[in-house]
């Protein structure tokens, strides 16, 4: 019963439109952009073949940001989606004012958030050093040290994300039909086991969602690191670049060296990265949870 | 099971996890730099939290930039709930050639890396000549896949697909059957749509702080980043910022948090069984 018509074709019209501009067009713009010499103000300054690209895969500080970028994107996702697994199972029998209480993270805005973690995580006066002198750690350089702005950073995302994750695993959860956990409790299955047998299986297509958003948000991130460091720095990822990501990196080139040709490049070993990423993560969640 | 006590005592140390940022916040915004030295930083909040904002209108433009954020939010919220919400009904209940594929675009586009786009999507913008203008901050943000997806898992659950079809038979127009069966079904997804859209782009740094003018047309997330730069950083008056900045999507939030909540977690009705 298809109808010549075409009035579903003007109702779906918009998002392809603004996809189109702002999506599709430039991901090709870039691709050209990236074979030539081009200042983002001035514009095209000669064919350059694929020097951006080897330029790139000699870049120390292209390796520099990938490494913080994948060392951040694993301390903040591995234990914010476990997290949210176990909060989303305590939650499960409690009412929605507790739901609304984890969402809260999540609707401020992240500069905000950055703002007052840098506080909280001050090497001199902050709250977080002040509590651990009192177990005897001695005063954290959060911002100088590497790993400790790694894990910085890491927590600010847990923090934002842990309780959306959660509650998107909950609605899983609930949809997962009760007759599947009384058949694995008649066979003598404990609630572990009826964890790893129903629940897990039941939720799969949500754990992959959140995997593959966490990898594209990890792959992209940028606002957190940005603010992480409070000494008038911003962009650079910290003195010695110890928490530059590469979307960081990325903007520093394109925007502080107006060198768009190479931002450009980036941009593309990127989208490439990216889609391997996923894809990865993907498969190794499939792999873990069999159907 | 280890009981209702060791349950009750690690939701009571998530609901702490989640609020003591922005209890720390307050706590900073309303002591003066002299309290936040000592030895023991301070616990509770303390009595200069208006003398901060006053600091705060005198010295940047914070009422402008959220004016600013609050007209490019809105619009942003409005065209998500509209564009994302006919998209997804006729994804979702109407028949025409090429649906399937369209709608694998549509899912296949939240691959693609917004953030990393930035330098091209600024060319773009900067070649239809609307740099720093509010169409540049708003356009790219009219319309979301997630919102499309959204919106067309809604009208599957919630669209009667007979219903549309008899209205269709008995010579209904489309934009009858949109307005009077699927729009009534599908409010408070739309809703909740608005909302996140609203959140999302109040919320969003990176995009404005390069298609505006910070010195023109700042949102209120570039000046409070602006106003924690430079080589020292005034804490109780960024934090107060903070605080004034959050506001307004908090208020939003608690007005629609039990609608968010209940349509985000749609399992619940199941619950019961």
């Amino acid at each position: 019963m298809v109808r010549r018509t075409l009035t579903p074709y003007l109702l779906v019209a918009p998002f392809f439109v603004v996809f189109g501009a702002f999506g599709v067009f430039p991901l090709l713009r870039t691709a050209w952009v990236s074979t030539h010499r081009w200042h983002l103000i001035s514009g095209d300054e000669g064919f350059a073949g694929l020097d951006n690209f080897r330029h790139l895969l000699a870049d120390p500080l292209f390796y520099n940001a990938l490494g913080n970028t994948l060392s951040i994107f694993l301390l903040a996702t591995v234990p914010q989606l476990g997290l949210a697994l176990g909060i989303a199972a305590l939650l499960a029998r409690r009412g929605p004012a507790w739901q609304v209480l984890v969402l809260v993270p999540n609707v401020v805005p992240v500069v905000a958030v950055a703002l007052v973690f840098g506080q909280l995580l001050g090497r001199d006066y902050g709250m977080v050093n002040f509590l651990l002198g009192h177990v005897g750690v001695e005063p954290i350089a959060w911002q100088a040290d590497r790993w400790a702005a790694h894990l910085g950073v890491a927590v600010m995302v847990m923090w934002r994300w842990t309780g959306y994750t959660a509650l998107l695993y909950l609605a899983a959860m609930r949809s997962v039909p009760r007759e599947l956990y009384e058949a694995a409790e008649l066979d003598g299955a404990g609630a572990w086991h009826r964890f790893r047998v129903v629940t897990l299986p039941g939720i799969r297509p949500t754990l992959l969602f959140t995997v593959v958003a966490s990898a594209i948000g990890g792959v992209q991130m940028f606002t957190e690191p940005q603010l992480f460091d409070g000494s008038g720095l911003a962009g650079a990822g910290g003195s010695d670049r110890q928490f530059q990501t590469v979307a960081m990196y990325l903007y520093e080139v394109g925007f502080g060296r107006f060198d768009a040709g190479y931002a450009a490049a980036m941009t593309w070993v990127l989208f490439v990265l990216c889609a391997v990423f996923t894809t990865a993560a993907v498969g190794l969640v499939r792999r873990v949870i069999s159907r | 099971m280890t009981g209702r006590f060791g349950r009750a005592v690690v939701l009571g140390l998530l609901v702490l996890f989640s609020l003591s940022p922005l209890y720390s916040a307050l706590v900073v915004a309303s002591r003066d730099n002299a309290d936040l030295a000592r030895a023991t930083p301070p616990l509770l909040p303390g009595g200069h939290l208006l003398e901060h904002v006053g600091e705060l209108v005198e010295r940047v433009d914070l009422a402008q930039a959220m004016v600013n954020s609050a007209l490019i939010a809105s619009a942003v919220a409005v065209a998500n709930a509209v564009f994302c919400t006919v998209a997804g009904f006729a994804f979702a209940r109407l028949r025409f050639r090429g649906r399937e594929a369209l709608f694998a675009v549509v899912l296949a586009s939240a691959m693609v890396p917004t953030q990393l786009g930035i330098v091209p999507v600024f060319m773009v913008v900067d070649a239809l000549g609307w740099y720093d203008t509010f169409a540049a901050a708003i356009v790219p943000g009219l319309v979301s896949a997630f919102g499309v997806f959204w919106m067309r898992q809604a009208c599957l659950e919630a669209v009667c697909e007979e219903l549309v079809d008899a209205a269709r038979v008995d010579g209904c127009s489309l934009a009858r059957v949109y307005w009077h069966v699927a729009l009534p079904a599908v409010r408070g997804p739309a809703a909740v749509l608005a909302m996140l859209s609203f959140a999302t782009s109040w919320n969003e740094f990176s995009w404005p702080l390069v298609a505006l003018d910070p010195n023109d047309t700042p949102t209120a997330q570039v000046v409070l980043s602006r106003l924690a730069g430079g080589y020292y950083t005034d804490y109780p008056l960024v934090l107060t910022g903070v605080l004034v900045s959050v506001v307004p999507v908090l208020l939003l939030f608690v007005l629609f948090a039990r609608k968010v909540v209940a349509v985000l977690a749609r399992g619940a009705a199941e619950t019961g069984r």
